[in-house]
């Protein structure tokens, strides 16, 4: 056995030697920037999909008509240049950019445009899925010309008809007034493609299986997507790599860098791990437990988006006594949302005042605000004619965590804990996010008050509290009807300074109305290595960063001494 | 023996087609279904009713079963929830890359256990043969995420020797004719990217592998103490036949036998245990599709990928029994 135990130091020795050569870490140079994902896309044809990475990869490929301003919320021209409403507000014309080409060379131009949204509102059955197309059908109120059992048809859609007015004039005809149409314009999903690349790699074909899956057997969305952006699609290689690179026919500023990598890494601790190795160079959804790690580390940074989210303790006022006024006050009163904001947030909680962050237009800086006051809670319960303790349930989920809500266990702890002091008595109740909680709480079966929150889709207030307050809903319990109106009228006004006026009023009687009581928004936080900049991260996360403006310095300092980019 | 695996493989199917009823009735008694994921904080009753209704999930289970089963025997497993894609095209993507890994943890696993076993079994009583059975108690004891966590921290992080993700550099242009990484490498002359698949493997491997490790070097060490008592090597040794040469044709090939189909038993298991360090360094293979289908409710996946699963360990299994009766004359498989 001797023999064996030379061969086995040899073979030790030998791969020793090796590694300490070539591969162990150092992806990327100034050339090329490695990004870990969560996730592959679902695919790269963005009416089709609702996913973050589906979005991500696509906002770098494609753009519509609108966008946003880079790390904000105010929509600012993309393909097209200036627009104009019709006094009736249902026509909208737009002035599209000029010398403009899609990545396969075909012009850019106002049949395009067409094309795509005719392409949208006759989509076959098997594409009328709710999880199909999402953002046709919410974001932008999209019906279907022949609609399938269960999906919206052209009466429910706020899309009437596109005209091609000339190359480089085109006009979107409505069925309704509406100003939320340019901030949906600018969602990656109704960005404007090369139609003769969906053409000529079957986009649409596919069908629904048994499963009532689309099974897409065409091979644009996988291997074609075409679009006017700054990076173009060059390979995909599933669970692996989706490489992107510079198209240097761009109309605007050329990207800094000249190739994307992104590799999908589902699990959060081997992202941070890729980082730290230089595997990669930037990663997102970093975990609140990893943000000191990070910030510890000279050769990383942490950039923080600003929040795009709220987390409230809803009120169902259909569940007495929370139909009293003087009650829900109490309520707001009783909680001590700085506390809750301050130790669970790992310091990316900022204590709301309203149901929309401060980034979105609309926002208003004069709302009623409720002190953390327990005595003054316990004599508005008394003010109402009620008994203390004043019982109530309050329902949380478990076997989750949000954005806005890492653990909510521990929120629902410190509030219930607040309200027991404040003249209250909570009945806790909690269901398991999956499979009912949210439809419990959307359905009006979830107690008094529950903890939950809102993701927003696009940047528009419309989107936080027009979702939740335009109509009565089951969730919040009441008809407010001077609230619905004054959304309603919001929705439609077409004069941006008008219309920001109006969401700030409708927040102010929201909040004095107090159907909930929004406690924090929650700021999401990418990771990078120190030498990258440029990136600007937008509250609307994916849907609005693009790395066309990401450089990377000098490398070298990133990487531990014993290897070298291989 | 023709008999024998003809009968085995005709086994095959009521064991396939139990397994599959079992599947289906135990994935949907788990709570929810694919809706809960889908629409997040827009669930409304409505909506979850009209994604249920789009997925035929209101329909009897027997109905949906028929359906299943109807389109299963025409091999078509149908598409994943979450990706849309084929099952049957993930399973041919994804199954080399668990199965490499396997492979690769089990060489590490039998690289290292069998001569352990071996040498503290000569060594009876002896520090080494103590301190083999600590380290194999070790070795089973550690959660094999939590070593690959560690193995992580310490090799690439730290040290920064091996990668700490994924199958290979994406800087490396690479072909991938058959799916398995370092056998591509080989096969389309880039030693580069073999060498690179084999850095990648390594901690992996290891990770994966330390449970079986500590199990054969366990088992070696019992049956090798068995067979060292028996007759013939007394009678081999009296004979004064060397004893390099009584060590090597009779005591290590008799001892090997209850080796061999522990590795074939391991070596099924380890299917199973490659989702927690597939999932902890990125390996895009059976076990973090699998992984994420539980958590999504991504019930085509669930049914198609374990069913594979459970075939394959059939079939590992069946190849296990074969051998038993090359390596033991004895043995008659009847």
């Amino acid at each position: 056995m001797g023999r064996l135990k030379v061969l086995a130091l040899a073979g030790v020795a030998g791969l020793v030697l090796a590694a300490t050569g070539c591969g162990g870490g150092g992806d990327g140079g100034g050339d090329t920037l490695v990004f870990g994902s969560a996730a592959d896309p679902t695919a790269l044809d963005g009416a089709l999909i609702s996913d973050g990475e589906s979005i991500r990869a696509l906002y770098q490929i494609t753009e519509g008509l609108t966008r946003l301003e880079p790390g904000g919320s105010k929509v600012i021209p993309s393909l097209a240049v200036d627009w104009t409403t019709s006094d009736d507000g249902l026509a909208w014309t737009f002035n599209l950019r000029e010398d403009v080409t899609f990545h396969d060379g075909e012009p850019f131009n106002a049949d395009a445009v067409c094309f795509n949204f005719e392409r949208w509102f006759n989509f076959p059955a098997a594409l009328q899925g709710d999880g199909t197309t999402y953002y046709w059908q919410y974001g932008f109120g999209g019906g279907f010309k022949n609609p399938a059992e269960g999906s919206p048809g052209p009466d429910a859609s706020l899309y009437k008809s596109c005209e091609a007015v000339d190359e480089h004039t085109v006009t979107l005809n409505l069925t309704k007034p509406s100003a939320t149409v340019l901030a949906t314009l600018s969602l990656p999903s109704l960005a404007i493609v090369s139609p003769k690349a969906l053409e000529e790699f079957d986009a649409d074909a596919g069908s629904q299986n048994a499963d009532g899956i689309f099974q897409p057997t065409g091979t644009y969305a996988t291997e074609h997507p075409t679009g006017t952006g700054p990076y173009k699609f060059e390979s995909w290689t599933l669970g692996e790599q989706l490489v992107l690179v510079r198209n240097d026919d761009y109309w605007g500023d050329k990207a800094q860098t000249q190739k994307i990598i992104f590799r999908p890494i589902a699990d959060n601790a081997a992202r941070l791990q890729a980082l730290q190795t230089g595997e990669i160079q930037g990663y997102d959804l970093v975990e609140p437990q990893d943000v000191q790690t990070i910030q510890g580390d000279g050769n990383l940074q942490l950039l923080e988006r600003p929040p795009f989210n709220v987390g409230y303790v809803g009120i169902n006022q259909a569940k007495p006594p929370m139909d009293n006024l003087l009650v829900r006050q109490a309520v707001a009163h009783a909680l001590n949302r700085q506390e809750v904001v301050d130790s669970f947030y790992a310091g990316r909680g900022v204590v709301a005042t309203q149901f929309m962050p401060q980034e979105i237009q609309g926002y208003a800086d004069d709302v009623t605000t409720y002190d953390y006051d327990p005595n003054k809670s316990k004599q508005l319960l008394q003010q109402a004619g009620l008994t203390l303790p004043v019982e109530i349930e309050f329902w949380y989920p478990t076997d989750v965590s949000r954005d806005y809500m890492p653990d909510p266990k521990r929120n629902f702890e410190a509030f219930a804990a607040d309200l027991n002091a404040a003249g209250f008595k909570v009945v806790p109740k909690s269901a398991p996010w999956r499979p009912d909680y949210v439809s419990k709480v959307n359905d009006g079966t979830a107690g008094q008050l529950f903890l939950i929150g809102w993701i927003a889709d696009f940047a528009d207030a419309d989107n936080f509290i027009g979702t939740f307050f335009q109509t009565p809903s089951d969730q919040f319990g009441f008809t407010n009807q001077e609230i619905h109106d004054l959304l309603d009228k919001a929705e439609q006004e077409a004069d941006p300074d008008a219309r920001i006026q109006l969401y700030q009023e409708a927040n102010r009687k929201i909040m004095d109305f107090l159907p909930g009581v929004p406690y924090v928004y929650a700021k999401a936080a990418l990771a990078f290595d120190s030498n990258v900049q440029g990136f600007v991260p937008s509250p609307v996360g994916v849907g609005g960063e693009s790395f066309s403006t990401v450089s990377i310095g000098d490398e070298g300092s990133d990487e531990s001494e014993t290897t070298e980019t291989g | 023996m023709l008999q024998f695996v003809v009968r085995r493989l005709l086994l095959l199917v009521p064991i396939l087609l139990g397994l599959s009823i079992l599947l289906f009735l135990w994935i949907r008694a788990l709570p929810g279904g694919p809706a809960a994921s889908l629409l997040g904080e827009r669930a409304t009753p409505e909506a979850v009713a009209q994604v249920e209704r789009q997925y035929g999930l209101d329909r009897p289970i027997w109905e949906q079963y028929l359906r299943y089963l109807r389109r299963l025997a025409h091999g078509d497993l149908g598409n994943s929830i979450a990706s849309r894609r084929p099952i049957t095209e993930e399973i041919q993507r994804r199954f080399p890359a668990t199965i490499e890994l396997a492979m690769f943890a089990m060489l590490f696993a039998v690289s290292v256990g069998v001569p352990l076993g071996f040498f503290a079994a000569k060594r009876y009583g002896s520090a080494m043969d103590h301190g083999s059975l600590v380290a194999s108690l070790i070795g089973i004891s550690i959660p094999v995420f939590f070593l690959a966590i560690l193995l992580k921290y310490v090799f690439s992080v730290k040290l920064g020797l091996l990668p700490t993700i994924g199958r290979q550099d994406v800087l490396i242009d690479a072909e991938h004719p058959t799916g398995f990484y370092v056998l591509d490498g080989i096969i389309t002359l880039n030693p580069e990217a073999a060498w690179d698949a084999v850095l990648h493997l390594i901690l992996p491997a290891i990770a994966l592998g330390s449970i079986p490790l500590a199990i054969i070097a366990r088992i070696t060490r019992a049956s090798v103490l068995d067979v060292q008592n028996e007759d013939y090597v007394r009678t081999a040794r009296a004979k004064g036949v060397s004893s390099a040469i009584v060590d090597r044709r009779h005591v290590f090939r008799n001892a090997l036998l209850p080796v061999v189909t522990i590795i074939g038993l391991q070596t099924g298991l380890l299917l199973s245990g490659a989702i927690l360090t597939e999932t902890v360094f990125a390996i895009p293979g059976m076990g973090t599709w699998l992984a994420g289908a539980i958590e999504n409710r991504d019930y085509p996946v669930l049914q198609g990928g374990i069913l594979f699963v459970a075939l394959v360990f059939v079939l590992v299994n069946l190849v296990v029994d074969v051998s038993y009766a090359y390596l033991d004359p004895r043995i008659r498989v009847s």
